[in-house]
């Protein structure tokens, strides 16, 4: 048996609307809005990045957790394609500011959107396996998108952290299952600053087929149905995919809302799917099925299938709730500030 | 401790000096303050200086002084307390010929602050403060002043305009002096309307950043009766310092070592603050001002301001402060500083204060107080007509 | 001056888990730690973590800022006092720099606080946000 035993979220407090970007660039506010059911994101400011936001989120989950013995966490993992060194590891920044160190096995998690998942997987793995007693996993993004582009829309900031146990859980892992295939939808090389994509070639055969494939793969592998579940979480690019992935699936509107982040948040990248699961956290209740599969361009998916326990209810309020951080105590910006919070602007050296 | 003496002084040009370099400016003073004193030669050698290492990638100041004044083989030292290293030179003369030890010392102060970006400067300066815990986390210097300030209006109601009062003051005496980097007059709303630098201190609450030299020559009392020019004595030297960072302090509305090195100059002298008829204080910021005539005793702790507001600080005040224009208006080369304000207390004793600055009334006793940093280092002394 | 990776590295305690010492004798705090009481001599000390909540007890708001901190002028700096006592200094974030009052309530927040350029190491550390919930 292996589950969550602490999980919390952390997001940034500026934001930034869809009519704000699209004035610079002379483009349609209102067709974006609709076509990618989003109207703001989250904006990190410049002293915030994926380290921090994983720090905070760990703090949360280690909240909810109680009093665990940090010296029992064998495994620090962290998911993200936006590590703020490209050669030094994000883990051991957070595992030394979470007091987790020194006999503890850390590694820096990257598949696009999905790196968030991939640690989360791998961690679920770990304990079930007997190796530690808890293992964290974090999936935190602060991720670029080039200027113009329609990805600058959605392109966002957040973070979700787990910690993984094998017993006192708050949610139970009962089926995990992975898929993937080499598919060249979305792409960064190195040294480049912003990421490239193939625009309409990202849907179908990228985010559809792959998300289908774990989702179709793990309800035969647990003999479950849509109805069978409370919530259900997708990988959210947008406000459209998840929705659309959703219903197609079989799934209602309804399951997916608490978890449906993205039209007010943006695409957290390593963040979406995880954060979705922390938003659906906070108002399940015990017996609770959760339904969640991310989604990273490359592509591959990681789907897991959740069962609440009653520990929820002693634990939900011992951190802030993600709905909260999404919702309050907000500050907007203009493009010239989000320009220059996201280190956009040519400066002298 | 025999009795000290001050027989001469000078100073260089004030200013953005472009023209002189860093040794050239301390050459100017030394030279104009032998020549004042009429020595024909000195002992040794005290040079104040912060940084010449971050400022022009100069350190061993005390032996490149004294090999460019064209005395290599004298005894000559570097002296560092940021921006009280002036005035800790000045008592290290002070010490050396009141022991005996030497007849003639020069205490100098030099800063060359112009060669180097604006961002080069502020991050030198910085170094007077807390490198790891205050610095690292954003401090500049008028940001840490601007913490007092705030601390000193909540705690005693002083007000923007007891600010401004200093400042204009401190112009209005500058306006007189002829080594001052801005010698104009200020009005109050330019005060109150120039840029906003750390709320609630603007640029006109603010000293410059200066390039400059000072130089006196401190001897014997044997010394000075023999040469026969006009000399003035040093009654007592006193020093302190206190604790880095502001956070850690019990109160930061008031300067502790302010306070103490203030107790132990009068000590020495033998006086108390209420003889003290005027004085030379370390106005980095115009809050500074306030909050060390304060410390010093000669006003109660909140009541300072109002009564500068009420010119009790002019020249024609009950308690002159800054006849020399200040930090505010001289300028702030910050090893200079200290040695500065003797040269002022030396002219002003002396009769020789120019262009009308002269405080009427023959002033006897005078005290010269200079801090480093947000006051974790203070060094005060008390001087008289001869 | 740049920021040696040494000079970070050993401040960890401090900066990323908020360790101080308490002197036995006197009872006091002091963050950073020190190694002798400035208040009476004494060297015996255990280690405390700082709480993370407390009030502003003065501030300004720097708006002339040095180059490294220019896309973050104007910002704020306080003296804060936790809910133990103890008082430390920091930059305040997330905050509408003229909202910042004497007596706000505020929690610390681990941040990024110094990037050596674009290919020097990254200094973090402890920030105050206002306390909303």
């Amino acid at each position: 048996m292996a589950g969550i035993v602490g999980y919390g979220a952390h997001l940034p407090r500026h934001r930034i609307k869809v009519e704000e970007i699209a004035k610079v660039w002379g483009a349609d506010a209102p067709s974006y809005k609709k076509g990618l059911m989003l109207r703001e994101k989250s904006v990190p400011p410049p002293d915030m990045d994926t380290i921090t936001l994983s720090v905070e989120a760990a703090k949360n989950a280690f909240r909810r957790a109680g009093n665990i013995d940090r010296s029992k966490v064998g495994a620090i993992y962290i998911g993200s394609e936006s590590h703020p060194y490209a050669v030094k590891p994000s883990g051991t920044v957070v595992g030394e500011a979470m007091g987790i160190f020194n006999d503890c096995h850390c590694a820096d998690f990257e598949f696009a959107c999905k790196a968030g998942s991939e640690a989360m997987y791998v961690a679920l793995s770990h304990v079930k396996a007997g190796e530690m007693k808890y293992a964290l996993a974090i999936a935190a993004d602060t991720s670029q998108g080039a200027p113009s582009d329609a990805l600058e829309f959605s392109a966002a900031a957040g973070a979700a952290a787990f910690i993984m146990g094998a017993d006192d859980l708050i949610a139970e892992c009962l089926f995990t299952h992975s898929w993937m295939q080499d598919m060249p939808d979305f792409w960064r090389r190195e040294h480049e600053f912003y990421p490239q994509h193939g625009g309409r070639f990202t849907g179908e055969e990228a985010y559809f087929a792959t998300t289908r494939g774990a989702s179709e793969a793990i309800l035969k592998k647990s003999g479950m149905k849509p109805s069978d579940f409370k919530y259900a979480v997708f990988h959210q690019p947008n406000g459209k995919f998840p929705q659309r992935v959703a219903l197609e699936l079989g799934f209602t509107q309804e399951q997916i809302d608490p978890g449906w982040l993205a039209p007010r948040l943006g695409n957290t990248y390593s963040g979406a799917s995880p954060i979705g699961l922390t938003g659906c956290l906070d108002v399940s209740k015990p017996g609770d099925m959760i339904f969640m599969c991310s989604y990273g361009s490359g592509s591959g998916s990681d789907a897991f299938i959740w069962k609440v326990t009653e520990k929820i209810n002693r634990v939900r309020n011992l951190a802030v709730g993600t709905h909260k951080l999404l919702d309050e105590n907000l500050t907007y910006v203009e493009y010239g500030t989000y320009a220059k919070f996201r280190h956009k602007i040519i400066k002298n050296k | 401790m025999r009795p000290v003496c001050v027989v001469g002084a000078g100073m260089s040009q004030w200013g953005e000096v472009w023209r002189k370099s860093f040794r050239e400016l301390f050459v100017d003073a030394a030279r104009a303050a032998i020549a004042d004193a009429g020595v024909d030669h000195i002992d040794s050698l005290y040079v104040g200086c912060m940084t010449g290492g971050l400022f022009v990638g100069q350190e061993h100041i005390g032996a490149l002084m004294a090999d460019y004044l064209g005395m290599p083989g004298i005894p000559a030292a570097h002296v560092e307390s940021a921006c009280a290293s002036g005035g800790i030179a000045f008592r290290q003369a002070f010490i050396e010929v009141g022991s005996g030890l030497s007849e003639i010392v020069m205490a100098s102060g030099v800063e060359k602050m112009t060669d180097c970006s604006g961002d080069e400067a502020t991050a030198a300066l910085a170094t007077a403060a807390d490198a790891e815990y205050e610095v690292f986390n954003g401090a500049t210097f008028p940001g840490l002043y601007a913490l007092m300030a705030h601390a000193h209006m909540h705690k005693y109601g002083t007000t923007r305009a007891m600010l401004t009062a200093v400042a204009v003051k401190n112009h209005h005496n500058g306006s007189m002096n002829p080594f001052a980097q801005y010698p104009f007059k200020l009005k109050p709303e330019t005060v109150e309307t120039s840029v906003m630098v750390a709320d609630p201190l603007r640029i006109l609450d603010c000293s410059p950043i200066t390039d400059g030299a000072a130089a006196v020559i401190v001897c014997s009392e044997e010394v000075a009766k023999k040469l026969r020019r006009p000399y003035i004595k040093v009654l007592g030297s006193g020093l302190a310092t206190d604790i880095m960072q502001l956070a850690q302090r019990e109160d930061i509305t008031t300067i502790k070592s302010a306070t103490l090195a203030s107790q132990r100059a009068l000590k020495m002298a033998g006086k108390q603050i209420s003889d003290i008829q005027f004085a030379e204080v370390h106005d980095c910021f115009t809050i500074a001002e306030i909050m060390v005539a304060e410390s010093i005793g000669k006003y109660k702790p909140g009541q300072a301001g109002a009564a500068f507001l009420a010119g009790e600080s002019a020249l024609d005040g009950k308690f002159p402060i800054n006849p020399s224009g200040g930090l505010k208006s001289k300028g702030h080369p910050v090893g200079a500083t200290g040695v500065a304000q003797v040269v002022e207390v030396f002219k002003q004793l002396t009769g020789k204060a120019e262009n009308g600055r002269q405080i009427k009334g023959a002033p006897k006793l005078a005290m010269t107080q200079n801090m480093g940093g947000t006051g974790a280092s203070s060094v005060v002394h008390i001087m008289e007509v001869a | 001056m740049s920021i040696f990776p040494s000079r970070s590295w050993r401040e960890y305690p401090q900066r990323y888990r908020m360790e101080a010492v308490r002197f036995k004798k006197s009872g006091k705090t002091y963050f950073p730690p020190r190694q002798v009481d400035p208040t009476n001599g004494d060297t015996e000390c255990e280690k405390v973590v700082l709480p993370e909540t407390g009030k502003v007890t003065t501030y300004t708001v720097i708006r002339v800022a040095p180059s490294q901190w220019g896309d973050l002028s104007p910002y704020g700096l306080a003296i804060v006092e936790l809910t133990d006592g103890t008082r430390l200094f920091g930059q305040m974030t997330d905050c509408n720099v003229d909202q910042i009052k004497i007596g706000m309530d505020v929690r610390i927040e681990f941040r990024l606080i110094q990037k050596e350029g674009t290919h020097g190491t990254l200094s973090y550390g402890y920030k105050f946000v206002p306390k909303w919930y």
